[in-house]
């Protein structure tokens, strides 16, 4: 009865888009003049964090990186049930008119990226937002588009995208799997 | 309640247990115009007499609490002396003494007549009032004893408060002996338990609630102790709660000193775990204490050393107890609950015999205060008990005939319940099947 | 569906040792709020607090006021003196009206012990205790852990004397449930008159000279002695309580190890705390003040965690 969750991208596929990733943010902004990676917890800092380190090899240059815990600035507060575990958000140095490029593992309705962008604005006025994603999955509720997509994939609904990130989950990979199974899969 | 005219009452059949008389077996009693006519064995049914059958119940001399609050006259909001007189007859008492903290207080004739009076006229338990021993209950006055006495006073107490004035309290005790009635004492150190809510002791520490410590009883009882040895008058401590209490007042009687002794149901089956969750239903003065005291006290009443069981039945309207702890009134009603707590905590655990819890209830009550009853002797009072001392119930203090619902056994299943009583030979109160 | 501490905050003495961490968890990064230049986050907007007063409190009052406003929930200030009897209008009346009025949470401070659990049993909306009489402090004991957290790490084995009038303290009465619920050690110092007769019953150890506790502690949290307790004739004086039981630099130099300093606040200087100990380098107790936000700040919204009946009509898809 169980499927095996679809592979998307391997490790080393994961690799190569996260350069190319890399790539399309420093033409996007021109070089790294006041650019500012965040990740979004949490596996949006595990990518921020690799991205960040391609571009250390690239340039030469270490481009500062923030981590935003959008947990307080949801829609779905009053009616999620138990109090959703707050992460810390730490944002380096002010982030008026410097150029923020938000990283995400998966775009998909959109609603976290607009707390993300509620939340920023509290803490100042960037010159311009950009956003780079790993995944995009569609199914978009709100007006929010990616500036810089890894991979467009096409799921089903209440299917599920796994990404895994060295860091956290101890191997890399993008799966597709159907709601009933556990995160698991195989490289 | 006219004596002539009145029907033979036969009860037949009952366990019938009298201290007074040193009986037990089953058998009749016959009752004929409102007294005992006929005691024990197998009586005949006269013509045209009331046939009560008593089979597997307990028949026993009417049961008599010498410590409650009527509240009339100044409080009929919360009792009269109707309500309570009808809840005492709905837990099998015949007769209560009501204590004089009314208002005004029962500190002269008038208004010991008055609450003699209503009782009578309720017709259910007979009323027996106490007066207070200084005048407003103030001590610093001594009330007209004697006239209070002429008036039917049957007892004397400064109960809610102490008598402070070591003094005050050996005059009284001097002075009462005239009238050959007992002064009553609410022993209570003032500056020990001021502001006190509970018990002292590891459960005030964790509730954060000042506590009355054992000690503020037992200063007063040895003092009283001391004072009746002194003047030779008799003291009746009311409401004891503490293991050293008990302990004084073995060492007073030891010594023939003058002392009698009473005990609440209360006090002998709950601990003040019962006033976790700030429950106001289990506050009142003297407090629940520990499971030693406890111990103690149902040793004293098998031993003597406490003479009565008593209730100290005191109404609160619901919103006083509806509450912040520490601003809640003292107190908790008891005439309908105390037959049961009493077989359920003594008798069913065998601390005590029939006998004796009979003798606490009815004979020792009537001999201590020198009330009529206390005994099914021919030619006495027809005041007579019948009880089940096993059949279990839980309480629903809904169904009380008492205006007060103040009772911390609200839900509790208990063992023994009144069954009928008899005042007067009048069935004054019969339990719904 | 109720949140991880369940509908109110009443008292440390029921939570357990996983629910405590989760408040300690939730409030380490929100300290980071008071740290922006817009100091706010949306998460509680639309929310109604009242704040009810039954006794003078600026300190208490000004930090769950802070952590309302910064979670965006509209605060509302009740002041009373006095219980039931004296106001005139009893505590159920107070608490049924302002239901009606349809507010979401009640912070109550109260004179009497048992006033919030009294006030939750009555009403809907969550009940925060901000003091109770001599009974709990919660959110007191809440914030004393966290700072002794983020200085010691784990509270396991960790040795903290409480100091003072612990027999009127709801403060050391929560910090004495929350310590021994992590594992800590726990001792009380003060003058015997001052401690409850039964003390040791609830797993504390007692210190009669200030000496011993000093020689003894990792951490001091020292109370409040109020002007009270010598006019009740507790203690004598003012004088001789600092000679026998003042933390003062003298006796912690002769301490074998650096010592935390704690104070609820606020100081008697020169009293229960010397100013240069107040002042000095071991003492938290202006991170006491500042964790104190961020603990009030974890409990509004660990306990603000969704209505049932909202979730329910959510799925259900009727707004």
């Amino acid at each position: 009865m169980s499927k095996k969750p679809t592979i998307v991208l391997d490790a080393r596929a994961v690799d190569r888009t996260l350069r190319r990733m890399a790539d399309q943010i420093l033409e996007l902004n021109d070089g790294t003049d006041r650019l500012i990676i965040v990740g979004i917890l949490r596996r949006g800092v595990q990518l921020a964090d690799r991205i960040v380190k391609i571009i250390e090899t690239q340039e030469g240059v270490t481009v500062p990186r923030g981590a935003l815990d959008i947990t307080l600035y949801r829609d779905d507060l009053q009616t999620v049930g138990p109090r959703p575990v707050v992460g810390a958000t730490h944002l380096p140095w002010t982030i008026d008119g410097q150029r923020v490029v938000i990283v995400d593992d998966v775009l998909y309705t959109g609603r976290t990226i607009r707390a993300a962008l509620d939340e920023l604005a509290d803490f100042g006025r960037p010159a311009r937002i950009a956003l780079a994603v790993l995944i995009d999955r569609g199914g978009r509720e709100l007006p929010i588009h990616a500036d810089i997509v890894g991979k467009r994939i096409d799921v089903v609904e209440g299917q599920r995208v796994d990404v895994f990130v060295e860091d956290l989950d101890g191997k890399e990979g993008v799966f597709v799997a159907d709601p009933a199974e556990p995160p698991s899969g195989d490289t | 309640m006219s004596a002539a005219n009145m029907r033979d009452l036969l009860l037949k059949g009952g366990r019938v247990v009298d201290p007074s008389q040193g009986l037990d077996a089953v058998g009749d009693v016959l009752l004929r115009n409102g007294k005992i006519e006929a005691c024990g064995g197998a009586l005949g049914t006269p013509d045209g007499a009331e046939v009560m059958d008593c089979s597997g119940l307990v028949v026993s001399p009417g049961m008599i609490d010498v410590h409650v609050h009527l509240r009339e006259p100044g409080r009929e909001d919360v009792e009269t002396i109707k309500t309570g007189a009808h809840s005492a007859a709905a837990g099998g008492f015949t007769g209560v003494c009501a204590m004089p903290n009314t208002k005004p207080v029962t500190d002269n004739q008038a208004t010991v007549g008055f609450v003699k009076r209503q009782g009578e006229a309720a017709g259910y338990a007979r009323v027996y009032p106490y007066g207070a021993i200084s005048l407003g209950q103030k001590g610093e006055t001594l009330a007209e004893l004697g006239e209070m006495v002429g008036a039917g006073a049957v007892a004397f107490s400064d109960d809610g408060r102490p008598v402070e004035s070591a003094h005050l309290m050996r005059t009284a005790l001097e002075y009462a002996r005239t009238f050959n009635v007992p002064v009553a004492e609410h022993c209570e150190d003032m500056s020990l338990a001021r502001g006190g809510s509970m018990n002292e002791g590891v459960m005030s520490a964790r509730l954060g609630l000042k506590g009355i410590p054992a000690e503020a009883e037992e200063i007063y009882v040895i003092r009283d102790i001391l004072l009746a040895k002194r003047t030779g008058g008799h003291i009746h401590m009311c409401h004891l709660s503490t293991r050293g209490s008990v302990e004084l007042v073995r060492w007073g009687k030891e010594r023939g000193i003058h002392v009698t002794a009473e005990v609440c149901s209360h006090h002998i089956s709950l601990t003040e775990d019962e006033v976790e969750g700030y429950n106001t239903n289990a506050k009142m003065n003297p407090p629940l204490r520990t499971q030693s005291d406890i111990d103690a006290l149902q040793e004293g009443l098998a031993d003597g050393t406490i003479d009565l069981l008593v209730t100290d039945h005191a109404p609160h309207h619901y919103d006083e107890k509806e509450r912040e702890f520490a601003d809640a009134p003292n107190g908790i009603v008891g005439l309908e609950t105390a037959l049961g707590v009493n077989c359920t905590w003594l008798l069913k655990t065998g601390v005590l015999t029939m006998t004796q819890l009979v003798n606490a209830m009815s004979c020792l009550p009537a001999k201590v205060f020198h009330l009529p009853g206390g005994t099914l002797s021919a030619g006495s009072l027809g005041d007579v008990t019948v009880f089940d001392p096993v059949r279990e119930w839980t309480v629903n203090a809904a169904d009380f005939k008492s205006k007060g619902r103040n009772t911390p056994y609200g839900g509790r299943k208990l063992f023994g319940q009144a069954r009928a009583t008899v005042v007067g030979g009048h069935v004054v109160y019969r339990a719904p099947s | 569906m109720k949140g991880i501490l369940g509908k109110d905050l009443l008292g440390l003495e029921q939570l357990t040792a996983e629910q405590i961490n989760v408040v300690l968890d939730t409030a380490t990064p929100l300290k980071e709020i008071s740290l922006r230049q817009i100091k706010k986050v949306p998460t509680l907007r639309g929310m109604t607090i009242v704040n009810l007063f039954f006794e003078a409190s600026t300190r208490t009052r000004i930090s769950f006021e802070f952590a309302e406003k910064r979670l965006s929930a509209d605060t509302v200030n009740v002041a009373s003196t006095g219980s039931s009897v004296s106001k005139g209008e009893t505590l159920v009346d107070t608490a049924r009206n302002l239901e009606a009025m349809k507010i979401d949470m009640v912070v109550i401070r109260h004179p009497a012990s048992g006033a919030a659990q009294f006030l939750a049993e009555r009403i809907e909306s969550n009940v925060i205790n901000a003091g109770d009489g001599m009974h709990e402090h919660p959110t007191q004991g809440l914030l004393d852990l966290l700072t002794l957290r983020d200085r010691f790490g784990d509270l396991k084995g960790r040795r903290i004397c409480i100091v003072g009038d612990v027999l009127h303290s709801r403060v050391a009465r929560s910090n004495i449930w929350g310590l021994t619920k992590l594992g800590a050690e726990v001792a009380v110092c003060g003058p015997r008159s001052l401690l409850p007769n039964a003390i040791e019953e609830m797993g504390v150890k007692v210190f009669q000279r200030i000496e011993e506790a000093i020689e003894w502690a990792e951490a001091l949290n020292i109370l409040r002695l109020q002007l009270e307790r010598m006019e009740a004739g507790y203690i004598p004086s003012q004088r001789e309580y600092n000679r026998v039981f003042g933390v003062t630099r003298e006796r912690l130099e002769r301490a074998p190890r650096e010592l935390l300093i704690l104070h609820p606040g606020p100081m008697n200087r020169g009293v229960e705390i010397d100013s240069d100990v107040a002042d000095g380098p071991h003492s938290v107790i202006l991170d006491q003040v500042t964790n104190g936000v961020a603990i009030r700040m974890a409990v509004l919204y660990l306990l603000s965690g969704g209505r049932p009946e909202q979730a329910i009509v959510a799925k259900a898809g009727v707004v």
